[in-house]
């Protein structure tokens, strides 16, 4: 069976790893209830777009 | 070789993709608004447009054509005489997608398309709904006086957008209360 001839490197290892890294969400903030929200989307809180009520959410349920 | 095609298929055969989309035309020109994938939607919406154009056209040729695609009488009426003349001043982008996050169960990310002008069906779609569930009342009410006290805390926005909101939020109100009893 084929195997490794020799065990890579901290820095070889490293290398690899260099794509790996992750990136942060954009977050933006809702500007009708001030929550934390992804831009361009619908704010999952207050179900508001652009201004507009868009969905559901009543704020007692 | 399907290099640089850009038709999406979602792994059906044509007949099931067009199957599909028809289905969903015809569901988006009787609610006035859909909730689907965000893929589906941006290809829902090239087919979508297509039909409303047919029906702005106006003509028997434009409704058998419309006709061999949505397959319903029922939508293709609606859409002849009822969608499509509120769409007499607007060149194209009759619909609109709005984006709302990822679905739980298989993390896709989901949108509703609606019509542009389809506001008024939405709202009368939630106002059937809502005679079907008559003892959403009282649960309704609540949240519209919860709304209204906790609108002056947010005063912060400029006054332009304050003065519009309450003008524009009337008719989708009443699609909030019947949501909140389903």
């Amino acid at each position: 069976m084929p195997n490794p001839k020799k065990r890579h490197s901290r820095c070889k290892r490293m290398q690899r790893r260099s794509h790996d890294a992750l990136t942060t969400p954009a977050v933006s903030t809702c500007p009708q209830c001030g929550e934390a929200k992804r831009p361009h989307y619908v704010c999952p809180s207050c179900g508001t777009y652009r201004g507009k009520t868009v969905i559901k959410k009543d704020e007692a349920l | 070789m399907r290099h640089n095609r850009d038709e999406k298929r979602f792994d059906r055969r044509p007949g099931h993709l067009k199957s599909m989309l028809s289905n969903m035309t015809n569901d988006l020109v009787i609610s006035g608004r859909i909730k689907t994938t965000i893929p589906k939607a941006k290809v829902l919406r090239r087919f979508a447009e297509r039909m409303i154009t047919l029906g702005k056209d106006g003509t028997l040729a434009a409704r058998r054509r419309a006709m061999a695609f949505m397959r319903s009488k029922e939508a293709v009426t609606k859409l002849f005489v009822e969608v499509a003349p509120q769409y007499k001043e607007r060149n194209g982008g009759y619909t609109r997608i709005l984006k709302l996050g990822v679905r739980p169960g298989d993390n896709a990310s989901m949108a509703f398309i609606e019509l542009v002008e389809g506001a008024a069906t939405v709202a009368q779609a939630a106002e059937k709904a809502k005679a079907k569930k008559a003892p959403a009342k009282p649960r309704a009410k609540a949240p519209a006086k919860k709304a209204a006290s906790t609108a002056p805390a947010r005063e912060k926005a400029p006054k332009a957008i304050a003065k519009k909101e309450p003008v524009e939020k009337k008719p989708r109100k009443t699609a909030t209360k019947a949501r909140s009893g389903t």
